[in-house]
């Protein structure tokens, strides 16, 4: 899977797929977003994409706790970097979106309060993995730590937007993801897997890079 | 391992765009609803920019972006070609 190709051209294939029919596409006409409602194939996926990252990193975090794996705890810290990136993006494109129809760039909104502490939790688990020396220490620690920083993703952003009165579509018990169908044939088959993938990717790679300076360390301190 | 994601990962996508072929035939105007502020306005459909797309230069910023696009892809797929490289050397 690290090295393999089809899924880098899948990558890239849903991605032009999704910049070509996101801005060309026929898309429902509504107002205050206009079209801006081609955002959704850009804004939401950044959050979806970190959602999948966060998995997958938490997934690894569990792996490592059972096998003691050190390259499972690389794993774990690599997919939680790109997940936080692809969170800081959605912060901050929902902010140029909401700047333009909402008529603030920020506005205290449960879905983004929400958002923000989720991403700070997750900032923490980089900072308390930076402040100790110790390698299995570390390891340990922070996999148990992206456990509990997944756990926190339940009520920041899956439960309480959900619950209350929300400017974001989703607020008050209705369903967060149903479009109309003009939006549903690129988001799901297009910009979806696209930027997932495309995170992965990323991630695969500085994983490498890391596994490739642990080695040369290695060898440096044997030779 | 991370197969198993990849492909669970497309059957979710694929599994969400099932239910467009039923969608297709309804009214779109019960979904709309989810969102805020839906209902048409007093004057007239909602203005959307057609004729920017009629007069064609809407093109024109998908030809940009597309180049965006392909140009950090090349630049993704020559820093993988480069970590290949580098793992090759130091086995």
């Amino acid at each position: 899977m690290l090295r393999q190709k089809w899924w880098k051209i899948l990558c890239i294939v849903c991605l032009l797929y999704t910049f070509v029919a996101g801005f060309l596409g026929s898309v429902p006409a509504k107002p205050i977003l206009h079209e801006t409602i081609r955002n959704y194939y850009f804004h939401i996926a950044m959050w979806f994409s970190m959602m999948i990252l966060f998995i997958v990193s938490l997934v690894y975090s569990i792996k490592y706790l059972r096998s003691n794996n050190h390259i499972f705890d690389i794993y774990a810290l690599e997919y939680a970097k790109t997940g936080i990136v692809f969170g800081a993006m959605g912060l901050a494109t929902g902010s140029a979106w909401a700047g333009f129809t909402w008529g603030a760039f920020w506005s205290n909104d449960p879905k983004q309060l929400g958002a923000v502490i989720a991403l700070l939790i997750y900032l923490a688990y980089l900072v308390l993995r930076n402040s100790m020396t110790d390698m299995d220490k570390r390891a340990r620690i922070g996999a148990v730590y992206n456990i509990f920083a997944f756990a926190m993703l339940f009520p920041t952003i899956w439960i309480i937007p959900r619950l209350v009165e929300s400017l974001h579509p989703g607020g008050a018990g209705n369903p967060a993801i149903d479009a109309d169908w003009r939006i549903r044939i690129v988001f799901w088959p297009g910009a979806m897997p696209g930027w997932a993938l495309l995170g992965v990717w990323i991630t695969t790679l500085r994983i490498r890079l890391q596994l490739l300076s642990e080695k040369r360390l290695y060898n440096h301190s044997i030779r | 391992m991370s197969k198993k994601v990849c492909s669970l990962l497309l059957f979710f996508c694929f599994w969400f765009a099932a239910p467009v072929v039923h969608a297709q035939g309804k009214d779109s105007v019960d979904i709309q609803k989810v969102w805020k502020g839906d209902r048409q306005p007093a004057g007239g459909p909602v203005e959307m920019a057609d004729r920017l797309r009629a007069d064609g230069k809407i093109y024109v910023v998908v030809a940009v972006v597309v180049i965006i696009l392909l140009g950090l892809f090349l630049y993704v797929i020559r820093l993988d070609r480069k970590i290949s490289r580098l793992e090759k050397e130091s086995k």
